[in-house]
């Protein structure tokens, strides 16, 4: 029966010639497999990684964020550039399983569960630099209004940085309920295949006894589409609170109402750098091209190249406000600061530019658009731009106060700080490594949900309709 | 909760599973449940399922989100400690707009998350029966409650006629109880893994 119609034209969403149970066999064959050499490999380097990362928050805490070497003027350094751009790239899945959702994007269906769980551990790893840059450490909780003992003392509610608190906090928890539901179902699966009594006992145990009954499915679409509808404006919210961070100061380069927007956009560009690099691996090594087809790698193209567009806008934008409004301060650092390439991080905003703005460009070709190399080193080049641009916005709008015997210092990073930022890449693709061998990493569900209406083997074929005759045509249709 | 007999027909086609349920039901027997590996739109109508009201209880914990961040800030900085912030008002709701939204947020998906989780009766180390193996995998199992005067094997050849590919009599118990899967049979043990 089909359920939805679907036109002839689009491509297919799922490859080859499958039904119910190939589907299931192809997406848990990773899980029930032993892991590869090359998993092996990656997960140690990571764990690696993470290691380094805990032994720099070690020294952190033992000796205070003073190893950092930021300075006077310069008092976020790395380690703010950081938690933007982890949050940033926390909003793609939200985005691909949320917004996509309500907009009924089919093509979702076979990146939206990676995507999420890609989420979750940015937003994992965002959240540690806030945490780790509050030095006494121990006193994180001081953020939480709940009745003290001094006073009571209330945090400030009129603060931007409270409200991220409340943000990132509020998007980590939907974000992680979200994507625990939807694999609701997916471990049943695997439980209802376990070859050994520990891992039945494991996936019964994480899929809560799911029994697929249909008054359950009624309650789960249910759920999804209202947490759907919940996770929409919340994605937007979240960046936007980040943004305000920043642009409600009156430091010139942050006091910009184009923030919000600007910020949003560019999370939805490196969230999507971050999937692609992330997928284009992961359908190689688990040969899932069947269900991670070119048509999903193109359609996270597009829209890489149009937010990649609206940041470029906004960057202009920004140019012409700092000219426009005659402003010392803010032509100083726009146009000295940031645009000169010959000022001192003259460097960090041309590589921004470059890309940002200048190298997505290429997505306008449909070939590059459907080439895997390109795709994967495009992927890396838009993070490193968009790393750059939190770079941009805090040092360059920093550096040089409004008080010239503070200028001397050029601030360049400790290694603990790097190696801070290099352990959250360990805690990243730590968490990422496992998920993939024991997650299902696509939706099992959901791709059977849209295999009878998108599978390639179940859609009538475009070529069929072009070979009938043109008057059997016209004696069909015409009234 | 006591033991009940059921007859377990099982579909390997949505198409055929919508006129078996209709039959089913026209023939007046009681289908206790159809389990399915995925959503399938329009079968909980064809069971004559009522709509969920779950979306009505997200709403009813979103506004409890707002009203309890609205009424704590409120409170907090109003009446219990008015803190000077550059002589800006007490009262200074466009600034609160933030977290009263999060909160909102908040409530509405956890509130959900586990009412739906209640309603359903899921959790962690929660055992059902459960009918088929296959019913998470690719077959869709409708499971039809006997009563005394249900004749077991006209039944089942009446499912058989209507595209079941299995049929099967199982007396199990419909509820959940705490318990553990491992102790279930393991009817892919001796599976070959092939190395990814």
């Amino acid at each position: 029966m089909h359920l939805k119609y679907e036109s002839q034209l689009r491509e297919p969403l799922v490859n080859g010639d499958k039904n119910y149970h190939q589907v299931t066999e192809d997406i848990v064959r990773p899980i029930e497999a032993k892991p590869s050499r090359l998993w092996y490999i990656g997960f140690f380097i990571s764990v690696s990684l993470l290691m380094f990362g805990v032994y720099s928050v070690y020294r952190d805490v033992t000796y205070g964020i003073g190893q950092w070497n930021l300075n006077k003027t310069v008092g976020w350094g790395w380690d703010i550039t950081n938690f933007v751009w982890w949050v940033g790239i926390g909003h793609a899945g939200t985005l691909i399983s949320a917004v996509l959702l309500l907009f009924r994007q089919g093509w979702r269906t076979g990146v939206n569960r990676a995507a999420e769980a890609m989420t979750i551990f940015a937003v994992m790893c965002a959240g540690q630099f806030p945490i780790w840059h509050m030095g006494r450490v121990w006193m994180a909780f001081f953020v939480l209004p709940y009745p003290n003992t001094r006073g009571p003392l209330w945090v400030n509610f009129n603060s931007p940085l409270l409200w991220d608190v409340f943000a990132i906090s509020t998007y980590f928890t939907v974000s992680l309920l979200f994507w625990y539901s939807g694999l609701l179902p997916d471990l049943a699966t695997v439980r209802d295949r376990a070859f050994t009594k520990l891992r039945k006992r494991l996936y019964g145990i994480a899929s809560f006894g799911w029994s697929g009954s249909t008054k359950h499915w009624q309650r789960h679409e249910s759920l999804s589409l209202v947490l759907a509808g919940l996770s929409t404006p919340l994605v937007l919210s979240v960046h936007t609170i980040v943004s305000f961070d920043f642009a409600t100061s009156v430091i010139p380069g942050w006091h910009t109402t184009i923030f919000p927007p600007y910020f949003v956009a560019g999370a939805i560009f490196s969230g999507f750098a971050m999937v692609q690099s992330l997928l284009v691996i992961t359908r190689k090594v688990f040969e899932m091209e069947d269900y991670i087809t070119m048509g999903h790698i193109e359609a996270m193209n597009k829209v890489i190249v149009l937010t990649g567009s609206i940041v470029g806008i906004a960057y202009l934008t920004e140019l012409f406000m700092g000219w426009y409004s005659q402003n010392k301060f803010e032509g100083y650092t726009f146009w000295y600061s940031r645009a000169n390439l010959f000022s001192p991080y003259g460097w960090s905003y041309w590589g921004m530019m470059t890309c940002n703005v200048l190298s997505p460009q290429i997505f306008w070709f449909r070939k590059m658009r459907r080439n895997l190399f390109v795709t994967f080193f495009m992927s890396i080049i838009v993070n490193i731009g968009m790393w750059f641009e939190r770079f941009v916005i805090i040092v360059t709008s920093l550096y040089r106060d409004y008080l010239p015997s503070s200028w001397s210092v050029y601030y360049r990073p400790s290694i603990w700080e790097v190696g801070f930022y290099m352990g959250t890449f360990g805690l990243f693709f730590t968490c990422f490594f496992l998920f993939a061998k024991y997650f299902p990493v696509i939706a099992i569900a959901e791709i059977k949900y849209v295999l009878k209406t998108s599978g390639e083997n179940y859609k009538e074929k475009v070529g069929h309709i072009e070979v009938q005759p043109m008057e059997a045509f016209v004696h069909d249709h015409a009234h | 909760m006591a033991k009940k007999k059921f007859v377990v027909g099982c579909f390997d086609d949505e198409a055929v599973l919508f006129p078996a349920v209709k039959k089913v039901r026209t023939a007046g027997y009681k289908i206790h449940d159809v389990y399915t590996p995925f959503a399938v739109h329009g079968l909980d109508h064809a069971l004559g399922e009522r709509e969920t009201s779950l979306h009505t209880a997200g709403f009813i914990y979103g506004i409890t989100g707002t009203a309890t961040a609205l009424s704590c800030i409120s409170w907090i900085f109003t009446k219990d400690w008015p803190l000077n912030i550059g002589g800006k008002p007490h009262f200074a709701l466009p600034a609160w707009i933030p977290i009263i939204f999060e909160l909102t947020v908040l409530f509405a998906a956890v509130g959900m998350v586990l009412t739906f989780c209640y309603l359903c009766q899921m959790a962690p180390f929660v055992k059902k029966h459960h009918f088929h193996a296959r019913a998470t995998d690719d077959l869709f199992v409708m499971v039809i409650e006997c009563t005394d005067k249900t004749n077991v094997e006209d039944l089942k050849s009446f499912l058989s006629n209507n595209g079941a590919i299995e049929t099967d009599v199982q007396v199990a118990e419909a509820g959940w109880w705490l318990g553990r899967y491992d102790k279930d049979e393991l009817p892919f043990e001796n599976k070959q893994i092939v190395a990814a």
